[in-house]
């Protein structure tokens, strides 16, 4: 047996592959499930129907689609360059942490106070994979290892700081930090619900980055420098500079999205802020196949899983791990679903 | 003589195409059959089925009179069939020693036998001539001792039946020469041998007989002996091919001036001292053996490589520390040395490497957006004018033949009509009618008043299209001198570096 490179892959491939990806990862999901002992369909019934059967189970869903719209694009950004960007959970907490701490500080009025909180997320955000990429630069350190690590860096202070500095004093000895002001909150979008604009912006990003990637110089730049260092270098293309934006891009959108979470749902910094939005931001870039604008239709899977999971689980005492179960069986047949549309089997 | 090997009616479609179309091939005991066609004949793929990578869609293989079950490596190399691929499949971090056994050890022996495999291997050495210290670590091995070590690797195997891909692609040509004497002797010895080549001069003076491939099928078969370079041309391409012819005319003003240039790159001084002066309308060749600093100085003109010491102008102005795109805006073309590296994204569609480097320009984007209208009308332009086969603007580069990616290469950046243009190695590796194509492209650039800097190992094509040419040895350059009238003596003096008491042209 052999493999062989297909001359063009066929384009429901390249567009179902996805689809096939996930349908196999529920199915072996289905397996553990009835290995569990749960009745697999009404098990699936009750998945869906806790991730979209009620009005609060959308809101819920989509209130965990909006952070992974935005760290799937920071991945999806980062991935196309080429550039291994794994500190997204980092970049997200420290942009969580840089809107808290610059709303203590800055008193302006409202209309300016959301935009400039959130800048200063994506600011964070930009710095922490700013620093690793000019290391990668100069001195050749594998990106991959120092975004890792800062990851728990970050987390650590963190801890540091709502257990320290930025401790809520009226939180009873809870490690959580001072709230937020209210005019630093973002809107509800629904009544009596979690849901907020910040998936507006979200959006907004995602039709941003796919409009930069696919119209732009600096996209076709990015694009060149990720595929072909060397041919791009040949043409022209200044491969540091384009890696720095690149890095900028996506450190800003992996802070952002901490900023607005922050912002948007729970008003005050604990180190339970993320369930690894950071992580499931890889799995969501990877299930889209790197376009950003999959990166909303594939976090709003990896959500709906979380979500649907969580209330299964409740009713039918399966272990909530089936949903990072499902999530990463999703990202392994993917994985193996693109290589089959690249490859053909030959015997 | 006996058939060691029969190759019936062999068969095999990839998709639309056909790449063989039912060929027979036979080979004597002790022969040398050369495997002659241009690039995308089908020859690989031949030889890929016969050793087992491909299965065909039709047709048989007989070794030594038995039939060879196809479709598994392990059979062929059981049968005596030994192949040496284009691209070596040697493990660098490993011996020579090591990288010869390696795989023919079962797997649950506690040792290797080394000090019998040893013996073995300084037997074949010996009887064939192929010189190797077994215990050298391949990485340290120059590229014409790697292939050595390959086809020991085979014989190791007690291959009676040798196939070498392209072998003489990766070597200089004294190193070729080596090398086919080298198989001339194995064959003596009684192997049998079948290798694959475009270049008629290797296949004129090594093989016994000349198997030529064409578009899948066998298109002719001839004794060497009894056939001429000027008919394998024609069997080959299909019709007469016939390389154009350098029109004597004036060199224009100078255009490029390189005075006293040092470039050290990774830590090494690359070029020394080099100058040297580049008319509007010459060709000026840079002849030498690959290593000696020529794809340095193909960077350094590209603006790719900044010289550490001297002065490299342009018209008068300084060009030393200028970007690849201030090049290119100057009217600078270049043609990289490592086309599928450096000369394109494979992955991008023709019309994005066609404007890729010229992005900046305002015709192919305004305020940070590609206008992708022009460029892909650019690409078109460049596809009809350049008669670039084998696909549209949307089509992926990948998917081009070399000849055809060469043509876009030259295509982008003669477009308009450069004032200067840089060709490294522009026809490495390209099949004769991809060959002529790239050198009527040079010298009607030439024709149009554009100074043209050659750097090639092929000396053929350096003489016929240069005005001048200068050999490069050890990062310095020899006085420039006249092709014309020029006495291979002298040439030979000048690539060996000796170049006092020449006196320039």
């Amino acid at each position: 047996m052999q493999f062989e490179r297909r001359a063009r892959p066929p384009i429901w491939l390249t567009l179902g592959a996805p689809l096939i990806a996930v349908a196999v990862a529920l199915l072996l999901a289905g397996g553990l499930i009835a290995l569990s002992g749960a009745p697999v369909f009404e098990a699936f019934g009750r998945i869906a129907s806790s991730a979209f059967g009620s009005r609060l189970a959308l809101t819920e869903t989509l209130t965990r689609t909006t952070p992974l719209i935005l760290t799937g694009l920071a991945a999806a950004v980062a991935f196309r360059a080429r550039v291994w960007n794994i500190g997204a959970e980092g970049q997200f907490y420290l942009g969580a942490f840089a809107a808290v701490w610059a709303a203590r500080g800055i008193d302006l009025p409202w209309p300016l106070l959301i935009p400039v909180l959130m800048l200063t997320g994506a600011l964070a955000g930009v710095v922490l994979l700013v620093i690793p990429v000019i290391l990668r630069l100069r001195s050749g350190v594998d990106e991959v290892v120092t975004t890792l690590l800062l990851n728990f860096i970050v987390l650590l202070f963190v801890s540091l700081a709502v257990e320290g500095f930025l401790r809520d004093p009226m939180a009873f000895g809870w490690p959580k930090s001072v709230p937020l002001p209210a005019d630093a909150r973002l809107d509800k979008l629904v009544a009596k619900s979690r849901l907020h604009t910040g998936l507006f912006i979200a959006l907004a990003c995602a039709v941003a980055v796919w409009a930069l990637d696919r119209f732009s110089v600096f996209g076709l730049r990015s694009r060149a420098a990720g595929a072909a260092p060397e041919a791009a270098a040949f043409a022209g293309v200044p491969l540091g500079r384009t890696l720095v934006k690149v890095a900028c891009l996506s450190g800003g959108l992996a802070g952002l999205a901490g900023a607005i979470e922050v912002m948007g749902v729970r008003g005050y910094l604990t180190t339970d802020l993320s369930p690894g939005f950071g992580y499931s931001g890889i799995v969501v870039a990877m299930l889209a196949n790197l376009n950003a604008l999959g990166v909303v239709a594939a976090a709003l899977f990896v959500a709906a899983v979380f979500v649907g999971t969580d209330g299964m689980s409740r009713a039918l005492e399966v272990p909530s791990y089936i949903a990072d179960v499902t999530v990463s069986l999703s990202l392994l047949a993917m994985l193996v679903a693109l290589f089959f549309a690249q490859w053909r089997i030959r015997r | 003589m006996t058939d060691v090997l029969h190759l019936a009616n062999i068969t095999k479609r990839f998709g639309e195409t056909l790449a063989n179309d039912d060929i027979s091939i036979r080979l004597a005991r002790g022969e040398l059959l050369a495997l002659l066609g241009e690039n995308g004949a089908g020859k690989t793929t031949l030889m890929n089925i016969l050793f087992g990578h491909y299965t065909p869609d039709a047709g048989s293989v007989t070794v030594n009179g038995r039939p060879l079950p196809l479709g598994r490596p392990r059979h062929a190399i059981a049968a005596g069939v030994g192949m040496v691929h284009q691209h070596f499949t040697l493990a660098p971090n490993l011996s020579v020693l090591e990288n010869v056994i390696c795989g023919t050890e079962s797997l649950w022996r506690p040792r290797s036998a080394r000090a019998a495999a040893r013996a073995k291997l300084a037997a074949l050495s010996e009887r064939f001539g192929l010189a190797a210290d077994t215990e050298a670590m391949v990485s340290d091995l120059s590229v014409g001792e790697r292939q050595r070590v390959e086809i020991l690797k085979a014989l190791y195997n007690d291959a009676s039946i040798l196939i070498l891909d392209e072998p003489s692609g990766v070597l200089t040509r004294p190193e070729a020469e080596r090398l086919f004497a080298t198989l001339r002797g194995m064959a003596a010895e009684g192997l049998s041998i079948i290798f694959i080549s475009h270049k008629l001069h290797e296949v004129m003076s090594a093989s016994d007989r000349v198997v030529i491939l064409r578009g899948g099928r066998v298109a002719a078969e001839r004794r060497t002996a009894e056939t001429s370079k000027e008919e394998l041309a024609e069997l080959m391409v299909g019709r007469r091919v016939e390389r154009p012819q350098r029109q004597a005319r004036p060199a224009g003003a100078p255009v490029i001036e390189a005075r006293g240039i040092d470039v050290v790159e990774g830590g090494a001084l690359r070029l020394e001292g080099v100058d040297f002066t580049l008319h509007a309308g010459e060709v000026l060749g840079i002849i030498g053996v690959s290593g000696n600093g020529q794809s340095t100085l193909g960077r350094l003109l590209s603006g790719l490589a900044a010289p550490a010491r001297g002065r490299l102008s342009l018209q008068a102005r300084d060009a030393g520390a200028a970007t690849p795109g201030e090049l290119i805006a100057l009217g600078v073309a270049r043609i990289p040395e490592d086309r599928n590296a450096e000369g394109a994204v494979g992955s991008f569609p023709l019309w994005q490497n066609a404007v890729l480097e010229r992005i900046a320009d305002p015709r192919f984007s305004t305020l940070g957006l590609v206008r992708s209208g022009a460029a892909k009308a650019f690409c078109a332009g460049i596809i009809r004018r350049f008669d670039i086969r084998g696909g549209g603007p949307e089509t992926e580069t990948r998917l081009l033949s070399g000849g055809n990616m060469q043509k876009l290469i030259f295509g982008r950046n003669l477009a308009d009509t450069p004032k200067v243009l840089i060709a490294a190695q522009p026809t490495r590796g390209l099949d004769e009618g991809a060959i002529a194509a790239v050198h009527r492209e040079i010298l009607d650039a030439r024709a149009k008043g554009c100074a043209v800097l050659l750097i090639t190992e092929d000396l053929d094509e350096a003489l016929a299209l240069s005005d001048r040419v200068r050999a490069i040895v050890k990062g310095r350059l020899s006085p420039p001198v006249a092709t014309d009238g020029l006495e291979a003596q002298r040439l030979g003096l000048m690539m060996a570096g000796e170049w006092e008491g020449l006196d320039a042209a």
